[in-house]
């Protein structure tokens, strides 16, 4: 009995963090809510017994992609409210729309082909949820599971490339500019006379901005 | 073990909170962030519909996908929030309707 209690909880939790997503005017509350509801998918699927990937919905969107929507939205100055104020045209026949998809979606999930209510119990002694995926993923899953990891590392390397760019206040290190450097832009040699000084103009390529402004 | 609840009740909920992210994209189809944020409604209701599964039919194989699921939102997010802080840079909005550069 009490699983069906947490189950009612959890899924009234998702459901009102979700209405929150969508009712929010402030995005930050909107924020407030896909917390509310991540968290309580993670109760959700702790309780059908997927403990590691309720542990990974914690650890993934309530660690990194709350973080990374925060950022996003601290960067982003803009009235969100001038936004929100423009779309009331949409509601009625959205909400006409979504209601129909919503209610042939209850009614195949009830009298649909997943309708038999046969619950299949596994037979024998189980291992660990951990060790169950463990022994499926690296196995039937191996090359899914690499190219995952390829997709994870596009997704990066196209955030930063898409993202970076390049400023001229900073100074980095051309290795190409170096590399093409001769000997003689490089050196210059000077024979100053006995008793006089190396002055201005000895070393005409070394001119960096601090010492040409003070000899001017 | 749940003693009322079934597979449909899952499936049922699941439906609801992607009709939910459907609907939230319909409403603010303006605002690109609160789009991205019904997009990953949408992606966890197929994760809770394949993890329910999994549970009622003693089949692994819905978490791994579940987990797949997982990688390819977390990916998503990233090119789409990094899409949306260079298209504010250059816009100087997030207004889907401000993406007119190819209009004409």
């Amino acid at each position: 009995m009490l699983p069906d209690i947490l189950f009612l909880l959890f899924s009234t939790g998702v459901l009102v963090g979700a209405g929150l997503i969508i009712a929010a005017r402030n995005p930050m509350v909107g924020m407030l809510g896909m917390l509310v509801t991540f968290l309580n998918a993670a109760g959700l699927f702790i309780l059908f017994g997927a403990e590691f990937l309720g542990l990974l919905l914690i650890m993934v969107y309530l660690g990194a992609i709350a973080v990374m929507f925060l950022f996003v939205l601290m960067t982003i100055d803009i009235e969100f409210y001038q936004i929100r104020e423009k779309a009331k045209a949409y509601l009625p026949i959205g909400l006409l729309t979504v209601g129909i998809l919503a209610a042939e979606f209850i009614l195949a999930a009830n009298f649909g082909l997943f309708s038999t209510n046969i619950t299949v119990l596994p037979t024998g002694p189980q291992p660990s949820n951990i060790v169950q995926i463990g022994n499926v993923l690296f196995t039937t899953y191996a090359l899914p599971f690499q190219l995952a990891g390829l997709v994870l590392l596009t997704a990066m390397v196209g955030a930063i490339v898409l993202t970076h760019r390049p400023r001229s206040d900073v100074k980095r290190q051309d290795i190409g500019k170096q590399n093409l450097r001769t000997k003689e832009e490089a050196i210059s040699l000077a024979k100053p006379k006995t008793g006089a000084a190396m002055g201005q103009g000895v070393a005409k390529h070394w001119n960096p901005k601090s010492v040409s402004k003070k000899v001017k | 073990m749940f003693y009322s609840i079934t597979l449909s009740h899952v499936l049922t909920f699941s439906s609801l909170l992607l009709t939910m992210g459907l609907a939230g994209i319909v409403l603010n189809r303006r605002n690109i962030i609160a789009i991205l944020m019904c997009l990953e409604l949408i992606l966890l209701a197929v994760s809770i519909n394949l993890v329910g599964v999994s549970h009622f039919r003693a089949d692994i194989s819905g978490q791994i996908f579940s987990m797949f699921i997982l990688t390819v939102a977390a990916a998503e997010l990233a090119i789409g929030l990094a899409i949306v802080t260079l298209f504010f840079r250059n816009r100087g909005s997030i207004e889907v309707d401000a993406a007119d550069l190819m209009k004409n």
